[in-house]
This record gives structure tokens, C-alpha cells and sequence, in this order.
């Protein structure tokens, strides 16, 4: 990796400041994303702004009728919480398989979110089931935060605080994983909450998306069978070595079936 | 036939499974690799190479990056030229159709006017650290002129295709034939059926799991180089690198191979960085290191595989093999790496018998350059190829026939009394029952019960299928006069000295390297059974040309074959001079002097004299027969192998087919192998499960994709897939013995069974899982997306380089 300034803030107001008198300092989480790519000279930051000292940052809570994440919360943090088993199983079973042991264990919600991999497990969570995220300055709810590939609706001096999830009346996740990399090829969350039900799509096109026909066959009838005939159009879903557009829109309505049952 | 162990197995001798007694430093971080080794004052180096498949180079200017902080020299061709070194040599000619010898073009240590593959290297950037050299590598500003790339079989045996080698116009390395044409054309005239077969061999990439490094260094008192490498074989790289590219004499040049972290071939070779490296330090006078990152692994390494073949079987109405004809298009790769020449041809080609009763045989092979990375020997190196063609050609016919998949086996096997057996193909095979290991392993894997199974799992909507494979290989490389014939430019004799020290501990000295085999443990086992010693007593030494006489490494499952026979030859000569000395201390005659259990005992009487008096004396030679013998108790034998050594067996995969993902799982697997006698069961069943996941793995997920301009699309773990746990089951691994007639052991060799048996049982059964979708054959990789879009019709759902 290239050389680069460590600063390592105490508060979320110190973070910002740092960013915003430098553009092209980066913040850094758990750096699941960031460090090889630094080590691959793929980005050159000027300096990092590691979050890992903010205790703001950190830890899980119940508000009303949500979840509320904090930004540094670890992927394991998120499969093993008793407040998140308790009120939302199939966002803790979906942080289970996100990467492995030691991914888990450095790599957090905030810092996936902001990343926005079109392969990441998270964003098809948060779109499924309506949360809103929470920055240094304002509240973006997850269909205006997801823009396209590696791009989210944030300032580049702009740091995911938290993620606020509305309790569901149920949830339930299913993915193929990419065979070499392990990373969701296709994976789709199903949410039935407060706001309505929830289809959210993740590795399958550029960003992740809301599958609007299976949100409504699910409104109508919540049933492995009502997404079961819901087809996935392959038009602008992602194609490589691994996954052609096709393969990807019918694992769409496969992971969907299977998210249904996994759901209950 | 049944083998009675021998009696040493409760004190850790042949046949028990002692604990292996490298892993307490493997496990507990204390490995010594080359990496992990400093010297005083070293420099680092960084390697700059082309990011082109194949192009001119115009012009290279180090000047800004000679400047750069911490840069403390930049080498390119020029100066590689301007020294007089040589190329990277190969070390296996083989001679084509006709008598012609193969194209060799030359393979510079550096690039030299072209680049050939991506990852070619092109400049050596020697720094005071890391960073500077790789900083200094993105100043070196090279002018390249784009050339058309050649990154597959067919785009460089294309019509009119540009040549990579002015040596090699059209692109053949070689042209080459084994067999009888005229016998074959003949068994396919009067064939009852001919059953035609096309399949590709897909394209590995090794990835040991330490990459590789070197250290080179530079005594200007002495004028010894030293050369720390990740190596399989330091004597090889000795003579490959010392004589043919630096020119320096083996007495000034010493080759270390320390602990080294898995290679399955990949660390044969001698490569670029090795001679940079050694070179560097002795015009620098400073140590040089390398160390190579993953990603840059998979550009800089030997990849393996890569045929595309077309095979003709004739069989009479009965189902019996009348003929083979076979058609091979190798890859070569950019350049011949050492011993690429000879996988697609001697060590694949001659195996086309398999373990059937095949009268006729012909193959042909063609080598190819491409602008690939180097393709040489992976784990079976030939083998699998081979037995993965032929395994589904004989399903294929089975089918073809409708006969039942065993029984065309059963119908073909060389049966236990036809011994030796000579093929078609050149090989003798001294031992085998072939018959036996299918038995075992399909009572292991309940055969009989398999048709249940698929019907339990139709009811969870999955298609379970079974796949089985009888194979056999050639390995314990190998005789010397033969491979010389065939155009090996070395002997592959295998080396042993042992010393007997004072006290009657011993030390072994061998030729051959453990990365990952666990020498350490079976090499000491088969000496502690020999001479009757605690295997604690029992110290092996690898992997310094400085500390052993000579030796050929580690490759082809010979070690124990040849190493291992080399132990034996040496001990005998230890027990013979011991003989003679316990003899003089008896005062009996040498013929009466029995060694068993490490005492030699005047036979008939309760006279007798441990190992360790026996050792003692011949150090402390105050009552010795000084006059006929001389002190000291070390004995050195180099063993030359009468023949290959022939493991077979029989394995046996049941996958489930997830029909609405493509997802194949592999739910059971049943191997049965004869390796020859077992040293260790423990550690066979290790070398057995690890060459089988690494053959699942090629079945099912590892691929190497380039793409049109010869980029390597799968050149990160990101895209090219390795087995993970989750990818293999519990596997049932059995063994079933005959003993390897023709060294002393008996031992045949288990490091590439599993890797060579088990990839076609694994298609077989993704084969047969898809019986409903009348599917003839699947290429390896059987990924999902593959799967899928042969269940959904939809081959047009294949995107270009997937296929």
C-alpha cells in the first residue's frame, strides 16, 4: 500500500471535521473492502480516519418498534445479539454468513452499507425491510440511500452513525454464494413489517433492488407459491464468469422461494 | 492378497500412525520458511511484468525510478544479456513424428524484445525495502507494441495465426506419437462399435498455500552463492540454475529448501526470480529477496492441465476394447517450463491402457505455445488428464452399449493373473487387482443401496447421482536409462545417506523434499523399523544441497518409491558393515551374525550386541577389525527404480444436483487404493483426502479463465474457486494392497492417487444425477451455472468465457 496519514478520532464530530478538511482522506471500519484494496494499490488515500475509537459508534438498542444498529457494530456482533435474535432472527442469521470468521469479526453493518458492494448481504436487508439510515446529519431511509454501484446517497464527508430497523412480523433470507469468492451471486430478504412487505435483492444486478411483482404477489397471499411464478427479467441484471444475467434472475425468484420458507 | 505388517507397528515402525512429527512446529507457528528467514543487510526486490498478453517491447527507461528513494538497482534484459546468463532451461526434449525435435525457443530470465504472456517479467527492482522497489516498479516506464494475443489451443493453432516464437512458427512445440497406428486403424475396422469422445482438461492454477520465495546471497570470500527458495527439489534447481544460467560450478553454489508451505508441483520448476535473486546478491555483495504475493502468483506460477483431446474407442459386440485412438492438443504456455514437455506425453499419453485390456493404442499429442502463463506438472501431472478421459470414455460407452458401467469395467480389466502386463503403450505394470479395489469400494459405498438413495432425494426434489472410476497411474519416477530414451535430460535416482552416530541415534540425509508429505515422520518410521531404534533416535534431513550428496526432490509420488528405497539400500550396507564388526566382537563367522530388532545375534546361541554397541565400536575402534574395515558407521546409496511404480483403485462419488440452482454437492465418496504397502495409514489417508479434494475441486468449481486479449480473468481468489471445506464430504478412504514388485518396499506411492482417481467418479455421478435430462457429458468445471443452464436448456445462457 501507498503511504498515508492515521488518525484515529474519538467522537463522530472529530471524524467529520477530519473528512471534510480533506477529500480524499477516507473513514475506515473494519476495512474488510478498504485494506486489500489498499494493499492492492487500487486507492490512495491521503489519510484514513479509523472509526474503531468512537463509542458513539457502537452498540444495538431498542427504539419504539425498531432496531437500532450502530454503525460499528461487527457482522458476528449482529448474528449473536439477543435483542436482534429476539425481535429480528433473520437479520442475525443473515450477518452468520456474511463472509467468514474473521470477516465477521472486523467487518461491520455501517461500513458495508456505506460500501454498497452489489454483492454485500446487507443493503437487500435494509431495502426488505424499510430501515432507515442514520448519519452524522440526517435520516436517509434505504430506498434513497442505494444509487447504484459502490454509490450511496452520502456526502463524501458524510458517516453512517446507526441503522434503524422496523421490527417485522416475520423476515427470512436464502442466497447462493459465488463460488470462488462467497460472496451472494443472488440472495433475496422478505420482510412483512409495519410498512408493508419487503423483497429485497442483493448480487444479482448492479445495485441492490426491491423486487416490486413479488412485493405485491407476497402482500396478496404470503406464500412460497406466490413468488414461485414471479419471474425475474435478466435485463440489466449482472453477468460474468460465474453468474449470466439469466442464471441470476432465475435465482432471484429461487432465493425468493427459499427466503419465504426460511421466514415462516 | 493380504499383507502381513510387520512387527514394529506398536513401536512406531511400517504401519503404524505416528503423529506426524513436523506438525508441533507447523501448528504452533515455529515453521521456518524462506520467507521467515532474515539475513544481515538484505535488500528487497520488486518484479515489473507485462501487463500484455503479448507485444513488442520498444523501449524500457529506469531513469526516473533509479532515482527514486531507496532504489539500489534496476535489471533488465540488457543487463541480464550483457552478463552472459542464460535462459531458464527445460529439462525434458521431446522428439516429435519423424524424428523432429522440439521446438525450444529460449525462455530469458528477463524479457527479452517480446513479452508473452501477462505476467511475463520484464524488469528486477532491487530496493532497501519492499515498498521502494514496488514504488520504483510503477517509474519504470516500458513502450510496448501490442501484439495479437494467442490465450487459448484454438486461437493459437488457428489458420494464420501469429507466431509467439520465431522458433515455433506455427505455434507446435511438438508433434508426437506413441503406439501402434497401423494395429489401431485395424481394431477399428472390425469394431462392432465405435464410440467418439471430446472433452477439455480445464486449466488449474496450484495455489500452494505459501507462495513462492527466494533469498539469494553472495559470500565474495568464498564466491558461494547460497539460494534460499521454496523448492520441491534444491539439487534440480542446483543444476538447472547454476549450470545453465549463471554458469556457476555446484561447489559454489549452494541450493536451501527449507520448510516449504505445499506445492503440488508448482515448485519443481526453476524459475526467473530464483537466478535474479542469486545473481543480484553477488553483484550487489548484499543478500536479495523475493517474495511473491498472491495475486502475483497466480501470473508468475505454472499453471496445470489444459488439453483438449478427441478420443475413438472400438469395442466388439460384447463390449471389449478392440482399439483407442486419442488426439491431444497441449498447452504449453508462453515458454517450456521444466519438465512441461513430458506431462502430456510420457507421463499422460503412456497411461492411455488404464487398467484394461486394450490391445491397440494410438495417441497422438500436439503441444502448443500460447501467451499463457507456463504449464507444467500439477498434482498427477498427466495422470489426471489421462484417467479423467479415459473413466468417462468408458462410461460414455457403457451407455453407448447399454451395458451396465461395471460390468464393461470388469469385462476389460488386466486380471490379477495376467501380471506383469504390458501395454500397448510402453509401461509394464508389475501388480495390481483391480477387481479387488472396485469390490471394497463398492461395498464401502453401498452401491447396491445407491438407487434408494436417489429416490429418497427425488422426494426432496434433488438429483442424486453415482459415478465411478477405476483407474491406475504411473508414478515413483522413475528409471533413469528409460527417461533418458524418452528425452529426460536428467536421472531420477533418488539419494540417501545415513549416519550412524556414536550412540546409535541416526540421521537421515535424502534427496528427496517434504512439503507437506510428512517425511519426518514415515522416512523415520521405516528407518526406526529397519534398524531396530526408537523413531525418536531418527532425525531426517531435507533441503540443502550443502548437507546432502545429491538427490532428484520430491514429484511424481516418489519419494518413499525411490527416496525411500535409497534408506533401505544404504541401511543394508549399515547392517552389513555391522555384521562385520559384531562379528569381531563375538568372535563368530559374518555369515552367522543375524540382525532382527536391532541386535545382531550369533544365530543359534543367546550371544548378541545392541545396535548401539555396535555403533559405538565402530567409532571407538579399540577392539575393531581395523586392519579390513574402516571406523565409522555412514553409508550412502543412490537407488535407481527397475520401473514406474503403478497405484490403482477404485473410487466411487455420489453428488445431489439442486435442479433450481445448479448447486452440485458431493454427498459421499468412497475411495479403495493399492499404494503399495503403507508406511503410515494415517498419513496415506492425508495424502489421499487432500489429492481428492483437490480433484473435486477440479470437477466441480477451479477453472482458469483468459479472456480474448490473453488477460487472466480468474487471477484472484475472487474469481477462481478452491475447494473449501464446505466442498468436500466425509470421505471413506480405504486401502487394499499389492506390493510393488520391483523395490524393496514394496511401496507404489499415494501423494496423486486422489487427485488423478477422483475427478471423473465425481463427473460420472454429476453425469448420472442428470440420467432424466439425457445428458452425454458435462466439461469440468460443474459449476451451477453450467449445471443450470443444461437442466434449463439454455446453453445459450453460458456467457463466451465460461464455456
Amino acid at each position: 500500500m501507498y503511504d498515508f496519514q492515521y488518525h484515529k478520532p474519538a467522537t463522530i464530530a472529530d471524524a467529520v471535521k477530519l473528512l471534510a478538511a480533506d477529500p480524499e482522506a477516507r473513514p475506515v471500519s473494519g476495512g474488510m473492502t478498504l485494506l486489500p484494496a489498499l494493499k492492492h494499490r487500487l486507492n490512495k488515500p491521503t489519510s484514513l480516519i479509523d472509526l474503531s475509537g468512537i463509542a458513539e459508534l457502537r452498540g444495538v438498542r431498542r427504539e419504539g418498534d425498531a432496531i437500532v444498529i450502530g454503525g460499528m457494530t461487527t457482522h458476528y456482533e449482529v448474528a449473536t445479539h439477543p435483542q436482534i435474535l429476539a425481535a429480528i432472527p433473520a437479520l442475525a442469521r443473515m450477518a452468520a454468513t456474511i463472509g467468514d470468521t474473521q470477516v465477521r469479526n472486523r467487518g461491520t453493518i455501517g461500513g458495508s452499507l456505506a460500501n454498497n458492494d452489489p454483492a454485500a448481504d446487507y443493503p437487500a436487508a435494509a431495502l426488505a425491510l424499510r430501515a432507515t439510515i442514520i448519519t452524522d446529519r440526517r435520516r436517509i431511509p434505504a430506498d434513497e440511500f442505494f444509487l447504484g454501484m459502490f454509490t450511496t446517497a452520502l456526502e463524501a464527508d458524510e458517516l453512517v452513525t446507526g441503522i434503524s430497523f422496523p421490527i417485522p412480523e416475520k423476515a427470512g433470507y436464502a442466497k447462493l454464494r459465488n463460488p470462488a469468492s462467497r460472496y451472494s451471486m443472488t440472495g433475496v430478504f422478505v420482510a412483512k413489517g409495519p410498512h408493508g412487505v419487503g423483497v429485497g435483492v442483493n448480487g444479482a444486478g448492479p445495485c441492490a433492488f426491491r423486487q416490486a411483482e413479488m412485493e405485491a404477489a407476497l402482500s396478496a397471499n404470503w406464500s412460497v407459491d406466490a413468488v414461485a411464478n414471479v419471474k425475474q427479467s435478466p435485463d440489466d441484471l449482472n453477468s460474468d464468469i460465474h453468474g449470466s444475467a439469466a442464471y441470476r434472475a432465475n435465482l432471484v425468484t429461487v432465493m425468493a422461494k427459499r427466503a419465504v420458507a426460511d421466514a415462516g | 492378497m493380504n499383507v502381513t505388517l510387520p512387527s514394529a507397528v506398536s513401536s512406531g515402525g511400517i504401519g503404524a500412525r505416528v503423529r506426524r512429527k513436523e506438525d508441533l512446529r507447523f501448528l504452533s507457528g515455529r515453521g521456518q520458511y524462506t520467507d521467515d528467514l532474515v539475513r544481515p543487510n538484505q535488500l528487497h526486490s520488486w518484479i515489473l511484468r507485462s501487463p500484455h498478453a503479448h507485444a513488442r517491447i520498444n523501449s524500457i527507461d529506469t531513469a526516473a525510478a533509479m532515482a527514486m528513494p531507496g532504489v539500489v538497482a534496476i535489471y533488465t534484459a540488457r543487463d541480464i544479456e550483457a552478463a552472459g546468463l542464460g535462459g531458464v532451461p527445460c529439462g525434458w526434449q521431446v522428439t516429435g513424428k519423424g524424428g523432429k525435435v522440439m521446438a525450444e525457443p529460449a525462455h530469458p530470465v528477463l524479457a527479452s524484445g517480446k513479452v508473452r504472456h501477462v505476467g511475463d517479467p520484464v524488469a528486477f527492482i532491487v530496493a532497501e525495502t519492499r515498498a521502494q522497489a514496488r514504488d520504483a516498479a510503477e517509474a519504470v516506464e516500458v513502450g510496448y507494441t501490442s501484439l495479437p494475443a494467442l490465450p487459448d489451443l484454438r486461437a493459437a493453432t488457428a489458420p494464420g495465426a501469429p507466431s509467439l516464437h520465431d522458433e515455433a512458427p506455427d505455434n507446435i512445440c511438438f508433434d508426437w506419437e506413441i503406439g501402434d497406428k497401423a494395429a489401431t486403424d485395424a481394431a477399428f475396422a472390425r469394431a462392432h462399435k465405435v464410440v467418439r469422445f471430446e472433452t477439455t482438461n480445464n486449466r488449474l492454477v496450484p495455489n500452494a498455500m505459501e507462495p513462492r520465495a527466494a533469498i539469494g546471497d553472495y559470500d565474495p570470500n568464498s564466491g558461494e552463492h547460497t539460494l534460499f527458495t521454496t523448492s520441491q527439489n534444491p539439487h534440480v534447481i542446483r543444476l538447472l540454475m547454476g549450470a545453465f544460467v549463471l554458469k556457476v560450478p555446484e561447489h559454489k553454489l549452494r541450493v536451501v529448501a527449507p520448510d516449504v508451505g505445499g506445492g503440488f508441483g508448482s515448485k519443481i520448476y526453476h524459475y526467473a526470480e530464483e537466478a535474479l535473486v542469486t545473481w543480484a546478491a553477488a553483484q550487489l555483495k548484499r543478500p536479495v529477496r523475493w517474495t511473491c504475493e498472491r495475486s502475483e502468483s497466480f501470473l508468475s506460477d505454472a499453471h496445470g492441465r489444459d488439453h483438449v483431446t478427441t478420443a475413438e474407442l472400438a469395442l466388439d459386440s460384447d463390449g471389449r476394447f478392440l482399439g483407442l485412438r486419442v488426439e491431444t492438443l497441449a498447452n504449453m504456455g508462453a515458454y517450456l517450463s521444466t519438465f512441461a514437455p513430458a506431462v502430456p506425453t510420457y507421463l499422460s499419453a503412456t497411461l492411455l491402457a488404464g487398467v484394461y485390456t486394450t490391445p491397440a493404442i494410438h495417441g497422438q499429442v500436439k503441444a502448443v505455445f500460447t501467451s499463457t502463463v507456463p504449464v507444467d506438472a500439477y498434482r498427477g501431472a498427466g495422470r489426471p488428464e489421462t484417467t479423467y478421459l479415459l473413466e468417462r470414455l468408458v462410461d460414455v460407452a457403457a451407455r453407448e452399449m447399454g451395458m451396465d458401467r461395471l460390468e464393461i469395467r470388469r469385462r476389460n480389466f488386466i486380471q490379477p493373473d495376467q501380471f506383469p502386463y504390458q501395454t500397448p503403450v510402453a509401461l509394464q505394470y508389475d501388480s495390481g487387482d483391480y477387481e479387488a479395489t472396485l469390490r471394497q469400494a463398492l461395498e464401502a459405498a453401498d452401491y447396491a443401496g445407491f438407487e434408494a438413495r436417489r429416490a429418497e432425494a427425488k422426494g426432496r426434489g434433488m438429483l442424486r447421482g453415482i459415478g465411478v472410476s477405476t483407474y491406475l497411474e504411473a508414478c515413483g519416477i522413475a528409471p533413469s536409462k528409460l527417461v533418458g530414451q524418452l528425452g529426460a535430460r536428467a536421472g531420477l535416482y533418488e539419494v540417501a545417506n545415513i549416519r550412524v552416530h556414536p550412540t546409535g541415534s541416526v540421521t537421515v540425509f535424502t534427496g528427496t523434499h517434504s512439503h507437506g508429505q510428512g517425511h519426518e515422520t514415515s522416512f523415520a518410521q521405516l528407518v526406526a523399523e529397519q534398524l531396530g531404534v526408537p523413531i525418536d533416535m531418527v532425525e531426517i534431513v531435507h533441503g540443502d544441497t550443502g548437507k546432502i550428496p545429491f538427490g532428484m526432490g520430491t514429484y511424481g509420488s516418489r519419494s518413499l518409491a525411490v527416496g525411500g528405497s535409497a534408506m533401505v539400500r544404504a541401511m543394508d550396507k549399515i547392517i552389513a558393515k555391522g555384521k562385520k564388526i559384531a562379528a569381531h566382537l563375538m568372535e563368530a563367522s559374518v555369515e552367522d551374525i543375524e540382525f532382527a530388532d536391532g541386535r545382531f545375534r550369533v544365530a543359534g546361541t543367546d550371544r548378541s550386541k545392541a545396535f548401539a554397541e555396535i555403533s559405538m565400536a565402530a567409532y571407538v575402534p579399540h577392539d575393531y577389525p581395523i586392519e579390513e574395515l574402516e571406523p565409522g558407521l555412514e553409508e550412502t546409496a543412490f537407488y535407481d527404480p527397475k520401473n514406474f511404480t503403478y497405484p490403482g483403485g477404485c473410487h466411487i462419488c455420489e453428488v445431489e444436483i439442486d435442479p433450481e440452482t445448479g448447486g452440485v454437492e458431493v454427498v459421499k465418496f468412497t475411495a479403495c487404493d493399492d499404494v503399495g504397502r503403507v508406511i503410515n495409514p494415517m498419513i496415506v489417508e492425508g495424502q489421499i483426502q487432500g489429492g481428492v479434494a483437490q480433484g473435486i475441486g477440479q470437477a466441480l468449481i477451479e477453472n482458469t479463465v483468459y479472456d480474448g486479449e490473453g488477460q487472466l480473468l480468474t487471477a484472484s481468489f475472487n474469481d477462481y474457486a478452491m475447494p473449501r471445506a464446505a466442498t468436500v464430504p466425509d470421505f471413506t478412504v480405504l486401502t487394499s494392497t499389492t506390493l510393488c514388485t520391483h523395490n524393496p518396499l514394496g511401496v507404489k506411492g499415494c501423494g496423486e492417487v486422489g487427485a488423478i482417481g477422483s475427478p471423473p467418479a465425481v463427473m460420472n455421478a454429476v453425469v448420472d444425477a442428470l440420467r432424466d435430462y439425457g445428458v452425454r457429458h458435462v466439461e469440468m468445471p460443474a459449476t451451477p451455472l453450467k449445471i443450470w443452464s443444461i437442466i434449463h436448456g439454455g446453453g445459450d445462457a453460458l456467457p463466451q468465457a465460461a464455456e
